[in-house]
Order: C-alpha cells, then sequence, then structure tokens
C-alpha cells in the first residue's frame, strides 16, 4: 500500500510538473509510456504466467521441505535454485527463511536461497530481456547467481 | 495478426499449460490461476505509473546531465547515488527495470545501473529491517556487505563487457526508433496512394 501511494504520489507530482511547464512536452510522454506499454504487454502476460505457476507447484511448504533441514553444497545449490525461480514479496520471504532456519537448516543455505530470491528473476525474465536486452538480463541473472553461491559459502564462514 | 501471434507466443504457450493443468492437476492449476488474480492485480495498479515515470524521464531528464551524474566518468558519487535511488522504498524489482533502461539511454554507465537494481532488490531499507526481525541483525549485516561487495564487483565484469563508450547495441530499440519507423511506415504507404 505504501508502495503505491509513493509510486503515486511521485509520478503525480512529475506529471504535474510536466504539464505546468508544456503541453506538448507532457504530450510525448504519454505517447513513450503508451508505447512501451505496447511493446512490453507480451512480457508482462508471460511474467504473469510464470509466477503463477511456480508459485503454484512450489507452495512455501514445499520450498521449506525442498531446502529442508539439509545442510551442505546441494542443498545450498538447490536453495539457490529455489529462490531463483519463486517471486514472492519479501514480507512473506523473510519469516519463510526464518522458519527455514529455525526448523534446521545452515546459514549458508538460507543466504542462498534469499539472495538468489531477491536478486535473479526467472519469472520477470521475458520483461528485464525485453526492455533492457537479452546480453544485460541473461549477464545480470548468471552472475547475480553465483554471487549468491559465493555469498552463502562467506556467511557459512563468518556466521 | 502473424506478427501479433509471434509476439504473443510465450503467454499463448502458457495458456495452454494452463489448460492442461486444469486437466491433469486441478489443484495446481487453481493454486496458480489464484497467484495469477493476485500479481495481476498488484500490476494493474503498478504499472500505469511506472510507465509514465518511464516516460517523463524519457522526456524530460537532459542527457548531458545524467551522464555526468551516473555516466562512465561519474566515479564514486555516481555510484553512490545510485546505490542511494536504489534503496528508495518503492516497489517489486520489475517496475525498475523501464526505469534503468530509461537511464542507460539517456548515458548512465553499466556499472551503475548494475549497482541501481542491485540495491533496488537486495539492499531495500524497509526490506532489510523485517530481514533484521527474522533473521537477526548479524546475518542482515553480513548479507548487506557481501552483497554490496558482489554487486560492485558485477558492475564492473558487466560495465567491461558491455559498456563501450557509446555503444549501446544490446539495448533494445529506443522508442524513438520505433516512432520513425512508424513515420516511414506512414509515408510509404502515403507515396503507394
Amino acid at each position: 500500500m505504501t508502495t503505491l501511494i509513493i509510486i503515486y504520489g511521485m509520478t503525480g507530482a512529475a506529471f504535474t510538473v510536466s504539464l505546468l511547464q508544456s503541453r506538448q512536452k507532457t504530450k510525448r510522454v504519454l505517447k513513450v509510456a503508451l508505447m512501451s506499454f505496447g511493446k512490453t504487454g507480451a512480457s508482462l502476460l508471460t511474467v504473469l504466467g510464470i509466477v503463477g505457476l511456480t508459485l503454484g507447484i512450489l507452495t512455501p511448504e514445499k520450498i521449506s521441505s525442498l531446502v529442508g533441514a539439509d545442510a551442505g553444497f546441494p542443498a545450498t545449490v538447490g536453495a539457490a535454485v529455489a529462490g531463483a525461480v519463486t517471486l514472492i514479496p519479501s514480507l512473506v520471504a523473510f519469516p519463510l527463511a526464518g522458519s527455514i532456519l529455525r526448523a534446521g537448516a545452515s546459514v549458508m543455505t538460507v543466504s542462498a536461497f534469499i539472495t538468489t530470491l531477491v536478486m535473479v528473476g526467472f519469472a520477470t525474465f521475458p520483461l528485464e530481456m525485453k526492455v533492457l536486452g537479452r546480453k544485460f538480463a541473461f549477464l545480470r541473472n548468471a552472475l547475480g547467481f553465483l554471487s549468491a553461491l559465493v555469498i552463502a559459502a562467506l556467511m557459512g564462514v563468518i556466521l | 495478426m502473424k506478427q501479433l501471434l509471434k509476439q504473443y507466443r510465450l503467454p499463448i504457450l502458457l495458456g495452454l499449460i494452463f489448460l492442461a493443468l486444469f486437466a491433469f492437476a486441478p489443484q495446481v492449476a487453481v493454486r496458480s490461476s489464484q497467484k495469477v488474480l493476485e500479481y495481476s492485480v498488484e500490476m494493474v495498479f503498478i504499472i500505469p505509473p511506472v510507465f509514465i515515470l518511464m516516460g517523463i524521464m524519457d522526456v524530460w531528464l537532459p542527457k548531458d546531465k545524467v551522464q555526468k551524474w551516473m555516466g562512465r566518468g561519474s566515479g564514486v558519487s555516481g555510484t553512490l547515488l545510485a546505490l542511494a535511488l536504489g534503496t528508495l522504498p518503492t516497489g517489486p524489482l520489475y517496475i525498475a527495470f523501464p526505469m534503468a533502461a530509461a537511464l542507460l539511454k539517456k548515458g548512465a554507465s553499466v556499472h551503475n545501473m548494475v549497482i541501481f537494481l542491485g540495491s533496488w532488490a537486495a539492499l531495500k531499507i524497509p526490506q532489510l529491517l523485517v530481514e533484521t526481525k527474522f533473521l537477526g541483525l548479524a546475518f542482515t549485516l553480513a548479507r548487506f556487505t557481501l552483497t554490496l561487495l558482489t554487486l560492485l564487483v558485477t558492475g564492473f565484469i558487466m560495465e567491461w563487457l558491455l559498456g563501450k563508450e557509446g555503444e549501446r547495441h544490446w539495448l533494445p530499440d529506443s522508442e524513438d526508433e520505433m516512432m520513425n519507423d512508424m513515420k516511414r511506415m506512414r509515408m510509404g504507404r502515403k507515396e503507394k496512394n
């Protein structure tokens, strides 16, 4: 809710200023907005479909049983993959991660899950690719996944 | 029509998968549909202002200023600005993609946009508070620091691979080019008449 208020507030203020400054340019603003929307429409639908499928198949219970109490490298990679394919708001993700940790998962596993969850987006990949290009999207997600494994390993050592 | 089909082939494929699920695994299908509905509501509200904001950035942000603030020569202050913009408390990561694209087209460096997206995704202040509550301060601090470090490295690697001065071939066509294409198409039609 606060998110929406902030975004609408920011956009509303900027749009008003734009309108006061120049009607011509504001028209162009709307044109660009509409066109970008038209271009990304298909990707947005794809994102919705993938989010629905992954979350329908991977329920929170299934994720915690999958990540489980297992320690070690395979569990960590599994957790990283689970985090990469799911798209859940952090308000749901952190309690889930906390309960996995209390259930006996290692710090390594939980860090891998959290990091790929926020940084790597399999479900949003079609949109990212459309907007920022295939190369950028691929590199950002691949390096994010590798980073998550490095972060997890170091977290395991530190904590 | 053919163009439209091609553009929408993924959503159509996903629709077919949903139909198959309803036939063979109705439980999963119902759960998935609920999630689709949930996220559709979120998107319907969040997408329109984001695209308008992107349009405003595209039309009003002066290219030389963006280049100066967040371009290749902007140094540490450019990176700090990208980091600060990313940690602002605003919405899911997918709405940051169009904004990053708009800034890239205006001359922001690849490195700084990687930092912007990364901090938007992983270093948000409200998110850190929730994380501290459920995973503890030590965990949160350690993850924050390590994430920031790996982001800087990721930024350098991607800048090195993609950030050649003035070459942004990997970026999809800008809106301006699309408009020019459309104009050309219209002109072509007129000539035929």
